[in-house]
């Protein structure tokens, strides 16, 4: 009589053994499948922006100039005109990417953010002040924007470091801060000229226009140094994810590990808004989005990466192409525009949890 | 979500629950002695000062043709009073807030009401030529609520339901999307951009006391719901499965909540423009005065509320005189130091 019933136990035991592991392959499967696609589609609107413009180019003219080939127009409307944008895009998409998964997971609340702690706040007050107050411009307004974020971001970490690093203390004390630089912000806008003020309005929406080389490879240099960085935290954020005990009996300092991810975060928000503006929602939208496509609650750093140069690239292929040429609208319109529906429909359709 | 901490859930010690209680009515005392006096100063103080016998000269035997009474009736009364009715609009909606969410950083901006009432104010602007508060006023309200039946509405579609992460993250995307079309038009259309900033930053002067009138009906029902409203809160803070366990609707218990929330906001947007940051900080000082338990957070959150924005008004009437700085950007710099000083002392922010 028994041993049917232990056939039965063990064949119960080997299904859900087989149904562990295909669920396992299942997603390993979409996680390769996501990451390949969003790679496919970065490249592909990278393309298609180095081929569109006033003066249209083929396909086979932009990959052969990237290639190292030498035809005259081509080669100087890719390399001196469209290639510095593009760069730019991509630069600012990965670390607005980045930024805002690190926040959210280290913090743990999907609306920790850099647009929403004060870091993004930050640096527009620095900007708009060296604009409206300084009447200076270009490399300067950058210069201060990132003297904003890193301030705020110092002040943040002061306040709220008390006998180690609690999220929920960093994450309130950079509203209230965040508040208080939107203030300035107002404050300036309000008691400047008006030209002045659309002009400052342009730069807090985040925009590509001003893109150079010599822009973009300080931006490069910033992120070769961050982006490695992050690789290297990003084990200990996984494990951080466990909660602190167990990260603890792991063998990891889950403070130090907080302490160096906030920094990062803080780090990569502030190079990318310097350099473009704080781009609207990017580093919001990234990681949400990013989870959802994987759906299986894991860190996807890689593929928020690639969410955020999607996201920054195709705007502003949408921003320069597709809208009516006297409007002229910079990328962070649209980021906002597309991104905040997008992500609706997702939350209105999805079926995997968001947390 | 924050970590929750152990002592979140309202405690059913009965010691406990007595000493919170007591705390609670000691406070609400202070807090209305508080409102009298900022009102107060708020009559007496601003670009020209006016001793307190004169004001109750103006108050109660107005004097035709004397400035001063002139100045406190027609110019400082109504000020004083959409400050009190506005602060406590705010103060409730934030508390709910944060109540509904389980986020202890939601404020009323969050579920996109304040994006949406600007949303709205920016098209009369632009597109109607509206030009005063007065004017304003409908399309705040319609925008407000406009944006709350799309936000709550794209929450519920889906598996789950509304879920707290959900309304928030939601919530967020509509702000982005309405920021981003204001962009578009204030980068087009400098003459809206001229108005709309002066409106944006939030303000109590200058707004005619019919306003008042026809936003009050709003509010007092918004304010009645709000503090019916804690019970439904503190059975949502345990997780929709407790409460659901507890008996509580947490369907409509959500509904009634958001619905006063559209009230609040609405009515408050329209007054005095989007001061979010009321909002935010005032449910956090009533939850260090008196704990997590929601019908005394409510309460404590409307007092608070008029004495913050009251103050901050009084402080920008002050700091530049004879010309003075718009209440919404005190208030900031007046409650960012309260909030930081809140967090870093806390332990544990219960959600």
């Amino acid at each position: 009589m028994s041993a049917p019933v232990l056939d039965l136990a063990a064949a119960r035991r080997d299904v859900a053994a087989q149904g562990l592991r295909a669920n396992r392959r299942r997603r390993g499967r979409r996680r390769t499948l996501v990451t390949v696609v969003l790679a496919a589609a970065a490249c592909a609107l990278s393309v298609t922006a180095l081929m569109l413009g006033d003066y249209r180019l083929s396909v086979g003219e932009v990959l052969g100039t990237l290639a190292g080939g030498d035809e005259a127009p081509a080669r100087f409307i890719v390399m001196e005109l469209r290639l510095p944008r593009l760069a730019l895009g991509v630069l600012v998409g990965v670390a607005l990417g980045l930024a805002g998964a690190l926040f959210q997971s280290v913090l743990r609340n999907p609306l920790a953010s850099p647009d929403v702690i004060g870091i993004s706040q930050g640096a527009s007050a620095g900007a708009v002040a060296a604009m409206l107050f300084g009447g200076l411009t270009g490399a300067w307004v950058s210069l201060s924007a990132l003297v904003g974020g890193a301030a705020v971001g110092l002040l943040l970490y002061a306040a709220a470091w008390r006998q180690g690093m609690a999220g929920h203390r960093f994450v309130l004390s950079g509203i209230g801060v965040a508040y208080v630089c939107a203030s300035v912000v107002g404050y300036l806008l309000t008691r400047s000229d008006l030209r002045e003020a659309q002009a400052a309005l342009l730069w807090m929406t985040g925009s590509l226009a001003q893109a150079d080389w010599g822009l973009v490879s300080t931006l490069a240099l910033a992120l070769a140094v961050l982006v490695p960085a992050v690789l290297l935290v990003a084990r200990g954020l996984d494990l951080l994810l466990l909660g602190d005990e167990q990260a603890g009996s792991l063998g990891l300092r889950p403070e130090a590990t907080r302490t160096a991810v906030i920094a990062l975060g803080v780090g990569l928000a502030c190079v990318a808004t310097a350099a473009a503006g704080p781009v609207a929602f990017v580093a919001f939208t990234a990681a949400p989005v990013a989870r959802h496509l994987l759906g299986d609650g894991t860190l996807a750093l890689l593929q928020s990466a690639l969410v955020g140069v999607v996201l920054v690239v195709g705007a502003d292929i949408v921003a320069q192409h597709l809208l009516p040429a006297g409007l002229s609208v910079p990328v962070g319109v649209v980021t906002g525009a597309v991104g905040g529906p997008y992500l609706i429909w997702l939350m209105a359709s999805g079926r995997s949890r968001t947390t | 979500m924050l970590d929750p901490s152990p002592g979140a859930a309202p405690a059913a010690a009965a010691p406990r629950r007595n000493r919170a209680g007591f705390r609670g009515v000691v406070a609400a005392v202070a807090l209305l002695a508080m409102i009298l006096v900022v009102a107060l100063l708020s009559l007496m103080w601003g670009a020209r000062e006016i001793a307190p016998g004169d004001v109750w000269d103006a108050l109660v035997a107005p004097v035709a043709g004397n400035n001063d009474h002139l100045v406190v009736r027609d110019l400082r009364v109504p000020r004083t009073l959409i400050g009190l009715v506005g602060g406590a609009a705010l103060g409730a909606a934030g508390a709910l807030m944060q109540g509904v969410t389980r986020n202890p950083i939601a404020d009323p901006g969050l579920l996109g009401i304040n994006s949406g009432a600007s949303l709205a104010v920016i098209g009369a602007i632009a597109g109607l030529g509206v030009g005063s508060v007065a004017g304003y006023l409908w399309f705040a309200f319609a925008g407000a609520a406009l944006a709350a039946v799309v936000v709550y509405g794209a929450a519920s579609l889906g598996w789950e339901g509304v879920t707290p992460v959900k309304l928030a993250l939601v919530g967020a995307a509509f702000t982005a999307t309405a920021t981003s079309m204001i962009t578009v038009v204030l980068l087009t259309d400098r003459r809206t951009l001229d108005e709309y900033r002066f409106w944006q930053v939030g303000s109590l002067a200058n707004r005619p006391l019919d306003v008042l009138t026809t936003v009050l009906p709003f509010v007092v029902v918004g304010l009645v719901m709000a503090l019916a409203a804690g019970r439904v809160l503190n059975a949502l803070a345990l997780g929709d499965d407790v409460a659901r366990g507890l008996g509580q609707d947490v369907v409509r218990g959500r509904l009634l909540v958001v619905v006063a929330v559209v009230l609040l906001c609405g009515s408050a947007v329209s007054l005095v423009g989007p001061i979010a940051f009321v909002g935010l900080v005032v449910p956090h000082v009533a939850r260090a005065i008196v704990g997590p338990d929601y019908r005394w957070i409510v309460l404590l959150s409307v007092l608070l509320g008029p004495v913050m924005l009251l103050l901050a008004d009084v402080v920008g009437r002050l700091v530049a005189r004879p010309s003075e700085v718009e209440a919404g950007l005190v208030v900031a710099v007046i409650g960012a130091p309260v909030l930081i000083a809140l967090v870093r002392r806390s332990k544990g922010m219960a959600a």
